[in-house]
């Protein structure tokens, strides 16, 4: 096979694409911009660790399933371990939202950056929603039928009905966690293509530059 | 029983929840405090001095 051969395959191409955009010195970076070291940094790692807790104590939710982590005191551990997960999750990254906000990090082309964080946000809802609907206990019937009527009246219903357990939990553990990974994925490797966002001051002085 | 484990919630969360009412605003204390305690670290994130950073500083 010739060399233009080669160079013509769309593996190559996405190679050299990817390579080009991401080099792995910028995908790994060892260092980061001086402004980076403050603590409102921190909220975005702190999210994503939070959700890899997430993840990994509902698989172990999903081993034994609803009678295991209802009536076992390592459910209830495990259980309350993925709750808890969640709430710092959603804590961390509603004040990364605030910092990221504050700063106008959608400046300098990092407008998907933001848009991927945003739809991760509103994805993260629905997963929340779907596994409250799913606990199996009095408080997801109570959210249940509380949600109906609102879902109902947007005519989401017919599709998404939050009355049947096997549909909310099958979207809790495989559509929903499939969408917010990809999103926090993408969203990560946009933040690695683009940089993190500098300050107004730095920024003022990059676009004069 | 989880209540056997020795390592219970701080705070006795074993009773129906605190609301706070004023008109048509009803609030749940702990929705509250969590609102509060996002505020409290978002200000704190901003001020307090970050580990490190004055020495980074020095060595640009």
């Amino acid at each position: 096979m010739s060399t233009t051969e080669i160079d013509r395959q769309w593996t190559s191409r996405l190679r050299k694409r990817v390579v080009g955009k991401l080099p792995p010195d910028k995908m790994l970076p060892d260092t980061q911009p001086a402004y980076v070291a403050s603590w409102i940094y921190v909220f975005g790692v702190t999210t994503m660790a939070a959700l890899f807790v997430v993840i990994g104590t509902g698989c172990i939710l999903a081993l034994d399933g609803p009678q295991w982590w209802h009536s076992s005191a390592f459910g209830h551990f495990i259980n309350s371990m993925h709750l808890w997960s969640v709430e710092i999750f959603f804590f961390a990254m509603v004040i990364h939202l605030w910092g990221k906000f504050a700063m106008a990090a959608w400046r300098g082309g990092r407008s998907l950056t933001w848009v991927t964080g945003a739809v991760t946000f509103l994805v993260s809802i629905l997963t929340g929603f779907t596994g409250y609907v799913s606990q199996t206990n009095f408080d997801s019937q109570w959210i249940a039928t509380q949600a109906k009527d609102g879902i109902n009246s947007t005519g989401g219903g017919a599709f998404f009905n939050v009355l049947n357990l096997g549909q909310m939990l099958m979207w809790h553990i495989v559509l929903l966690p499939i969408g917010a990974v990809v999103l926090t994925a993408l969203h990560v490797v946009m933040v690695r293509v683009k940089g993190v966002v500098p300050p107004f001051e730095d920024n003022a002085s990059e676009v004069s530059a | 029983m989880a209540h056997n484990w020795g390592l219970g919630a701080l705070v006795n969360l074993d009773h129906y929840g605190h609301y706070l009412n004023w008109h048509f605003i009803s609030i749940s204390v702990s929705n509250l405090v969590v609102m509060i305690l996002m505020v409290a670290t978002f200000v704190a994130a901003l001020f307090l001095p970050f580990p490190g950073r004055r020495s980074r500083k020095e060595s640009r």
